[in-house]
């Protein structure tokens, strides 16, 4: 108990003094997640939009496949995305390996499968309601998708949402094909791994505190922001 | 002349017949499908409309018609009223500045000019159907199915969309509705088609059916149902 309160002074005492390393640690954490997110997003919700509406074959295996890779390991992604960067790999001319870019790659490979099953769920629910008005109107399935997809923007804020938070809150991935450098591609969830090994308790559980706050407060304002929506377009 | 013709159409999902060897010409410009719950009207419509396949028989154009349908109940896109309303007219590829005026004027003449900015999901259910009307309307459908479009309404809307539907057909639009008013099947209908578990029964001229029906079930039907 003891611990908690003097981490959680630090935590208050290293945010309130601005600490440069901190905030750089925290901000590249941002970063990297956010930008696979963003990846995340604009190859999971059209996935998820097809696998919805779409008739194909293959489609079945592809639901089931999206929703068994929803749980895939970190550091498995990790591993495979440093064999393919590393020198001797298929993209490792690129020199992306122990990159920032290195971790969004990881990251979003991570959350795809996230985005696209949540993603394929709104969907085919709203598929369900629209169907048949949007045939009678014309619309194709493709154009179907992305009516619904725009449709579905304030719903599926929670896929984004949901591969956000596995990718800032994952390690093994990061840790891998990044290798926690100090300045270049330390995250906080490295961080804490690193400090708890070094038995610099106090200053992981600061970091993991802020992480927690951050994964909260990125919730709150996207909770925010769909309830205003709600009202607004029903 | 007939405009549509049914050859021997059939529906069936397992064991059920849903539409059961339907035969018919339809050449009225107002006809409305009558019968009781279950009776497969909303499905034929569907049939006829090409939403659903059938498993067997025909769905005959003699000539290419553009066609529209309303449901029941009426699916609004989160928009605003107008953008829902141009949604069609984008379908079928026509330019930002004549879609917005056809879907301004649609919006006009079903009484809802005002509401072109509002949110369509925030309407009232009635709203929305006449959003709906103004939708397919906008795209000057040659024919138009209505399955029961005042089924879920109150009296004042019901009445409201059933003036916007006489004004559509009076503009020569084809119209094909299913309806469980007798009193609006009275006032719109000019031939009536009654159906009956899958099949149909009878196929009349709507005074004809409304006074003396010619078979026992439809006169039983006229007889229980509230007018």
């Amino acid at each position: 108990m003891h611990e908690m309160t003097t981490s959680l002074a630090l935590a208050g005492e290293l945010l309130a003094r601005g600490d440069s390393q901190l905030l750089a640690i925290v901000l590249l954490s941002l970063r990297v997640s956010l930008s696979a997110t963003l990846l995340a997003c604009l190859i999971g919700l059209p996935l998820g939009a097809l696998l919805a509406v779409g008739r194909f074959p293959g489609r079945r295996t592809l639901i089931v496949l999206t929703n068994g890779l929803m749980g895939l390991p970190p550091v498995v992604v990790g591993l495979l995305v440093y064999l393919l960067l590393s020198r001797a790999g298929p993209f490792g001319q690129f020199g992306l390996l122990f990159t920032p870019a290195a971790m969004v790659i990881a990251q979003t490979i991570l959350i795809v499968p996230i985005v696209a099953a949540l993603a394929r769920q709104v969907i085919e629910d709203a598929w369900r309601e629209y169907r048949e008005q949007l045939r009678s109107l014309g619309a194709s399935r493709i154009r179907s998708a992305r009516t619904l997809l725009w449709d579905g923007r304030f719903s599926l804020t929670t896929a984004g949402l949901a591969g956000f938070g596995r990718a800032v809150a994952e390690v093994g991935a990061v840790m891998i094909v990044g290798g926690n450098i100090d300045g270049v591609t330390r995250v906080m969830t490295t961080t804490i791994a690193l400090e708890t090994s070094k038995g610099d308790l106090p200053l992981a559980l600061a970091l993991g505190l802020i992480l927690i706050s951050v994964v909260l407060l990125i919730n709150i304002a996207a909770f925010l922001l769909r309830q205003w929506a709600e009202r607004r377009w029903g | 002349m007939s405009w549509l013709q049914l050859d021997k159409l059939e529906l069936t999902e397992g064991d059920i017949r849903i539409i059961d060897a339907i035969t018919l010409k339809v050449g009225a410009g107002r006809t409305v499908i009558l019968g009781p719950n279950g009776a497969g009207k909303s499905t034929l419509l569907r049939l006829m409309h090409g939403l659903l396949r059938p498993s067997a028989g025909k769905v005959l154009w003699p000539q290419a018609l553009t066609q529209g349908m309303v449901f029941q109940r009426p699916v609004m896109l989160r928009t605003t009223v107008l953008a829902n309303v141009a949604y069609g007219l984008t379908l079928q590829g026509i330019g930002t500045e004549e879609r917005r005026q056809r879907a301004l004027s649609a919006l006009a003449r079903v009484g809802l000019a005002d509401f072109a900015a509002r949110p369509a999901r925030r309407l009232s259910g009635g709203e929305q159907q006449r959003v709906a009307l103004a939708r397919v309307w906008a795209l000057e459908p040659q024919v138009l199915f209505l399955d029961e479009p005042t089924a879920s309404l109150d009296p004042a809307s019901s009445r409201e969309v059933e003036r916007i539907i006489r004004e559509i057909a009076g503009t020569g639009t084809r119209i094909v509705m299913t309806t469980h008013n007798l009193g609006q099947a009275r006032r719109i209908a000019e031939e009536v088609i009654y159906l009956e578990a899958g099949r149909m029964l009878e196929q009349s001229p709507a005074t004809t059916f409304f006074k003396q029906p010619q078979t026992a079930a439809a006169r039983c039907f006229l007889q229980e149902e509230i007018p």
